[in-house]
């Protein structure tokens, strides 16, 4: 399968090779650089999509190399099902944010696009990574790059938000390291991911080492009540750092808990998994609510962020193959669908300036071609039936209803309060008369910015009309991670876990990643 | 061969809604208008021949389109099931659709958005359809959705209206209650039967328990309420006329508000498992009846009288299935689909006569200026009216007999006292368009004009429907429709035929003379005594007011949801900003004077510095230098706060287990 060839090195460190072309050439040259490593990046990413084999639920295109002797640090790569998706959606959301800040970035635009790339480098190492110690690295990196993306392209009260960001998330990392340390010597003195998902470790460490976890992770989701320095950020964030941020940084939270809360630490995820639903719950129906309440465009996005991402961890901790399936599905749907409404808000804003609804009302009038995309994107983030998000939503929902049927009535009102707040929100933007001066002239979207909405449009109707391409390629590994929680056997439904365990025999046996020496012999 | 017919049914117009929405601005109107109309009609002969091959093997068959989602063991695939039931709607759909988008060609001619109109009309006939072809109850969601979707995409077709934009999210969001309740009928019907699809679910049926079904029937009973307009989710609808008038008579009148109807019958095996939900159907849908002809009596805008008049209506059909005459709600939803189309395009022609006049005080005397608008809307109010032979008599008067004959006689005479009033209102407004003097505005007067022959040919085809129409349900219970319907739709315990014919003819003596006497007020109101009507609404100025506002639910509406929501919302965005977000910072004091602290150092240290440094100072080294320099304060304190967790966790570690219980397998 990997044929040995280095395919997620080369698609790590090639941003960084970009950026370092970019530092030595002219300054003029800096974003067509930037677009065309980008581009590269992508393309060389569609082979992981071609050559990998959904029907194995282990690390595919494995790369290990000792790092440091000792403590036993390895350079480790390899993705599954769960990270697959993700790596993609990073390769194709960079070059997206590369063009939407083509015109919209003026000044330092070497160093933005450095960043946009180094960036890039993180958030796929991190998916990426298989030891501990290398994911920590990437984990940490992304915070600079971002760091810098808020706080220097940023709005007027940027420092501030850019400080808060780096906060909250450095805080999480803290506990993170200390979790990372613990488990270390817990599991065996190894820093393999792999080999820490399967050790087994007491109930009372797990408990704690979940909660220094949740503190990384669900202040990156962000979840409720961790949330609050999301709006600061996006507000403040140049457009192409909001993408970033929305469509990519916010996964790794979730992408977090499937790699390491819920594997490593079963019975704790267990213990925790009501408070977890209820969190998500509130998340939905709090960040809807506050999106009802907002006048920014971004602030609304960011508080529907809230929402969605709610329904994300809802999925996850109902622990069932629909509802971790349709988590996966949501984080990608979540990607395209509010990185488009951003990159659609950033149009907007190099135009008129301000990012208030009342500034940018009737844009249907002047600007039909960029109505009709705000549209789409907008109800796609509401949830309809064809366009993707609809799929997540539902499998999630599904999910949450075989978990507890009163958590999934109160999650599906979160369907009613998003048809809302978006509703509200497109009633005053698109329809209406054009806003406080009608006499400006509001060009309509150009050539580069119907280029990069045109792909996002495609994935929007592609995973809603056809989505079994993306959801082939994860059952097996959910499969796996579910037969590792035990949950399998004691689901509800008789039918579900005959079917389930059904495939799990028929299919492969779990943890056989090609080129990794076979230390996990025994089955969970 | 069939199921090739199948497929295309809904792919003609879906290949419209591409090549229009995606090419439309290259070429003319006209062709535009071609490829609408003309793939709503292929899709119309593929159903009639779909319909031949049902008529000659009535067994339920299934067409796979594709395999949609998968994962776990829910899947789901993208197929229809044709069976009677399936084709009575196709047919409903395809040639009343056909109809209007005919006429449509006509009445928007000219119009800026003439193609984006027709775009969304036939998307809507794609998801029309695909929620009466669906298998299973998420590719019923899903047209459920489309349909919903370009409800709110029509009725916001005026974008520039700001009435407009609001109905549009309004009836949006008000479906959205209705779906959420459908969601849940759906889950609960996965979780139980663990797949989607009707043909085993509703096999199946009879093994759900009481409380089972009552729950699945009734959380359908909500998205049905949503979409079919009935109380307390109907105050939508009368706001949707802000859409063109084809609009309304395609989706607010003729399919998609039936989709309810639809469902209900559709699901009918859950429902007779369930007489707590069969009751509350039959309730709702009585009340509806009367209620929204109450107010029908005193509107003055032509499209909101035909709007209440079509609440009402469904509130007909929804009554019949609460008695279990599913066979007769489809019934009277056919014929209905007939008038009420013909009503409101009748409607369009005057308002296109009158240069957009909608309101009926400002009509009057129209009857010899449009003749073959005039002779098509009196044909369509005899109809509604339930005058024998037209078809609303027929449908109407049997799911009257059905709940006479089934004792329900409360529910008798709420939909009783409602014919007399639909029969009223609908004289009133006929009267008051087309009798008496002209009240039409001068300037208006002398351009009132017939309409072109695109628009009456189809006005004409649909009275000659709404006059023979009836005649599929004749003799009573035991018609075309009743033959043809009776696999799928016979309700199981249908007692209602044993009924002797004298109790049924009784019952639609009476029906027709409520109805004649409902003319007669209206004659003598409106034609013979034209003040007699103002008089009474002053003499009774309180109940007139409370009508005419209608009983003031949208205002109690706004008072008790809509204002409080976004009140909580403004409330918790005043907590998220002053309570949480500090309250979680724990260490906001030291984060505000870090942030002031940090901006002062960025301000006259970094800038500062750069600007000595220079150009030459790149940004690895600049962002090292500002991290440094700005963060020292709060590594620290979060290295301080991690040690200490780390420290907790380190003592729990040695003191709370012996070692031995942490080693690994």
């Amino acid at each position: 399968m990997t044929n040995g060839f280095p395919w997620l090195t080369l698609i790590i460190f090639l941003p960084l090779v970009g950026a370092g072309m970019i530092a030595v050439a002219k300054e003029s040259l800096a974003r067509q650089i930037a677009l065309a490593c980008s581009t590269l990046v992508l393309l060389l990413s569609l082979p992981l999509w071609a050559l990998f084999d959904p029907s194995s639920a282990g690390m595919q295109f494995v790369e290990r190399h000792r790092w440091i002797a000792s403590p036993p640090i390895y350079y480790a790569l390899g993705i599954d099902g769960i990270s697959l998706p993700l790596v993609l959606l990073t390769t194709f959301l960079t070059p997206l944010c590369v063009l939407v800040s083509w015109t919209a970035i003026e000044k330092r635009v070497k160093e933005f696009m450095i960043s946009l790339l180094v960036m890039e480098t993180a958030t796929i190492g991190v998916f990426c990574a298989l030891d501990f110690v290398l994911f920590y690295i990437f984990w940490e990196t992304m915070l600079i790059p971002m760091y810098l993306l808020i706080g220097v392209w940023g709005g007027p009260n940027r420092i501030y938000a850019a400080i808060k960001f780096f906060l909250y998330t450095l805080a999480g990392s803290i506990l993170l390291l200390v979790a990372l340390i613990v488990l270390y010597f817990q599991g065996g003195q190894t820093f393999d991911i792999l080999a820490l998902s399967q050790a087994s470790y007491a109930k009372d460490l797990q408990f704690w080492l979940f909660l220094a976890m949740f503190a990384a992770f669900a202040v990156k989701v962000p979840m409720f009540p961790f949330h609050t320095w999301l709006p600061d950020a996006h507000v403040e964030a140049p457009t192409a750092g909001s993408v970033i941020l929305a469509s990519v940084l916010l996964k790794m939270g979730t992408y977090g808990f499937l790699r390491f809360s819920l594997p490593m630490l079963p019975d704790a995820s267990a213990t925790f998994t009501p408070l977890m639903m209820v969190l998500s719950v509130i998340a939905i129906i709090y960040g809807a609510y506050m999106a009802l309440a907002q006048e920014d465009l971004k602030k609304l996005i960011a508080y529907s962020s809230v929402s969605h991402m709610g329904f994300v961890t809802l999925g996850i901790f109902a622990m069932n193959p629909q509802g971790i399936e349709g988590a996966i599905l949501q984080m990608i749907n979540h990607g395209i669908t509010t990185g488009a409404l951003f990159m659609c808000v950033g149009i907007i804003y190099e135009r008129t300036h301000s990012r208030q609804i009342v500034d940018n009302a009737g844009l249907a009038k002047p600007m039909p071609r960029y109505a009709t995309f705000f549209v789409i994107f907008a109800l796609s983030s509401v949830g309809l039936p064809g366009m993707n998000s609809f799929v997540g939503e539902f499998f999630v929902l599904v999910g949450a209803f075989v978990w507890d049927k009163f958590v999934a009535t109160l999650a599906a009102l979160g369907v009613i309060l998003a048809a809302a707040y978006i509703l509200y929100m497109v009633q005053r933007v698109v329809y209406g008369m054009p806003g406080v001066e009608p006499s400006r002239k509001l060009v309509d979207v150009n050539w580069r910015e119907f280029g990069m909405l045109v792909p996002l449009v495609g994935f929007v109707f592609w995973i809603g009309l056809y989505p079994k391409p993306v959801l082939d390629v994860m059952h097996a590994s959910v499969d796996q991670l579910l037969a590792r929680q035990g949950l399998v056997m004691t689901a509800e439904a008789p039918r579900a876990v005959q079917e389930n365990v059904i495939r799990l025999s028929s299919g492969t046996r779990p943890f056989e990643p090609a080129g990794l020496e076979s230390r996990l012999d025994q089955e969970p | 061969m069939f199921e090739l017919l199948v497929l295309l049914i809904p792919l003609f117009p879906l290949l419209a809604v591409l090549v229009n929405g995606l090419f439309g601005h290259r070429y003319s109107h006209e062709v535009a208008a071609r490829l609408a109309y003309g793939s709503v009609f292929l899709s119309f002969l593929c159903a009639l021949a779909v319909a031949a091959d049902v008529v000659a093997d009535p067994q339920p068959r299934e067409v796979v389109a594709y395999s949609w989602i998968f994962g776990g063991d829910l899947s789901i695939d993208l197929a229809f099931l044709i069976d009677p039931l399936t084709t009575v709607m196709l047919l409903v759909v395809t040639g009343v659709g056909f109809l209007i988008h005919v006429y449509s060609v006509g009445y928007m001619h000219g119009e800026e958005g003439f193609t984006r109109f027709f775009t969304y009309m036939n998307l809507f006939m794609v998801s029309m359809l695909l929620l009466v072809m669906g298998n299973n109850y998420a590719v019923l969601f899903i047209g459920w959705e489309g349909v919903g979707l370009c409800s709110y995409l029509l009725i916001g077709y005026y974008y520039d209206k700001v009435s407009a934009a609001k109905a549009a999210t309004k009836a949006f969001v008000m479906n959205r209650i209705g779906d959420a309740g459908f969601l849940l009928a759906i889950f609960l019907i996965f979780s139980h039967f663990r797949t989607l699809d009707y043909t085993t679910v509703l096999a199946q049926a009879s093994e759900l328990s009481t409380g089972m079904a009552t729950a699945i029937a009734l959380c359908l009973l909500v998205g049905a309420v949503g979409k079919s307009a009935q109380l307390p989710l109907y105050t939508w609808l009368p706001d949707a006329m802000e859409g063109p008038t084809p609009v309304s008579a395609l989706i607010h009148a003729a399919t998609m508000v039936t989709a309810g109807v639809y469902m209900v019958v559709r699901n009918h095996a859950i429902y007779d498992l369930a007489p707590i939900a069969m009751t509350a159907v039959g309730i709702i849908g009585g009340t509806t009846a009367l209620f929204a002809a109450t107010i029908g009596l005193v509107q003055n805008d032509i499209k909101r009288v035909l709007a209440y008049s079509t609440v009402s209506q469904l509130g007909y059909m929804f009554l019949a299935c609460g008695v279990g005459a599913y066979i007769a709600a489809i019934f009277h939803l056919v014929t209905h689909a007939f008038f009420k189309a013909l009503l409101f395009l009748a409607a369009g022609s005057v308002i296109h006569a009158l240069g957009g006049e909608q309101d009926i005080r400002k009509m009057g005397g129209l009857r010899q200026k449009i003749p073959i608008t005039y002779a098509v809307f009196m044909i369509g109010t005899i109809a509604i009216a339930g005058i024998p032979p037209l078809a609303g008599f027929w449908s109407k008067d049997e799911i009257l007999a059905h709940a006479f004959v089934q004792h329900h006689y409360g529910l008798y005479l709420l939909g009783a006292i409602g014919a007399v009033l639909t029969s009223f209102y609908m004289f009133r407004l006929t009267f008051l368009t087309f009798y008496g003097p002209s009240r039409v505005d001068p300037h208006v007067a002398h351009h009132i004009h017939e309409s072109p022959k695109v628009m009456t040919v189809p006005l004409m085809i649909l009275a000659a429907l709404s006059i023979v129409g009836g005649f599929l349900g004749v003799p009573p219970e035991h018609g075309l429709l009743h033959s043809f319907l009776h696999p799928v739709a016979a309700s199981a315990g249908g007692a209602a035929h044993e009924s002797s014919t004298g109790l049924v003819v009784g019952l639609a003596t009476f029906a027709t003379l409520t109805a004649f006497a409902g003319l007669g007020l209206a004659y003598y109101l409106y034609v013979v005594r034209p003040h007699m009507a103002d008089e009474w609404a002053r003499r009774t100025s309180g109940l007139y007011t409370l009508l005419l506002n209608k009983y003031y639910v949208d205002e109690f509406y706004d008072r008790i949801a809509v204002e409080p929501c976004k009140r909580l919302g403004d409330m918790w965005d005043w907590a998220d900003r002053h309570i949480i977000d500090r309250v979680v910072q724990g260490i906001n004091h030291m984060t505000d004077k870090g942030a002031a602290a940090a901006t002062w150092i960025e301000k006259h240290i970094i800038y500062g510095g750069l600007n000595i440094i220079g150009y030459a100072n790149h940004l690895a080294a600049w962002s090292w230098r500002k991290l440094q320099s700005g963060m020292v304060h709060h590594y620290a304190t979060i290295i301080v706060i991690g040690l200490a967790v780390l420290v907790h966790l380190l003592l729990f570690w040695l003191t709370g287990a012996t070692p031995g219980s942490y080693a690994m397998r």
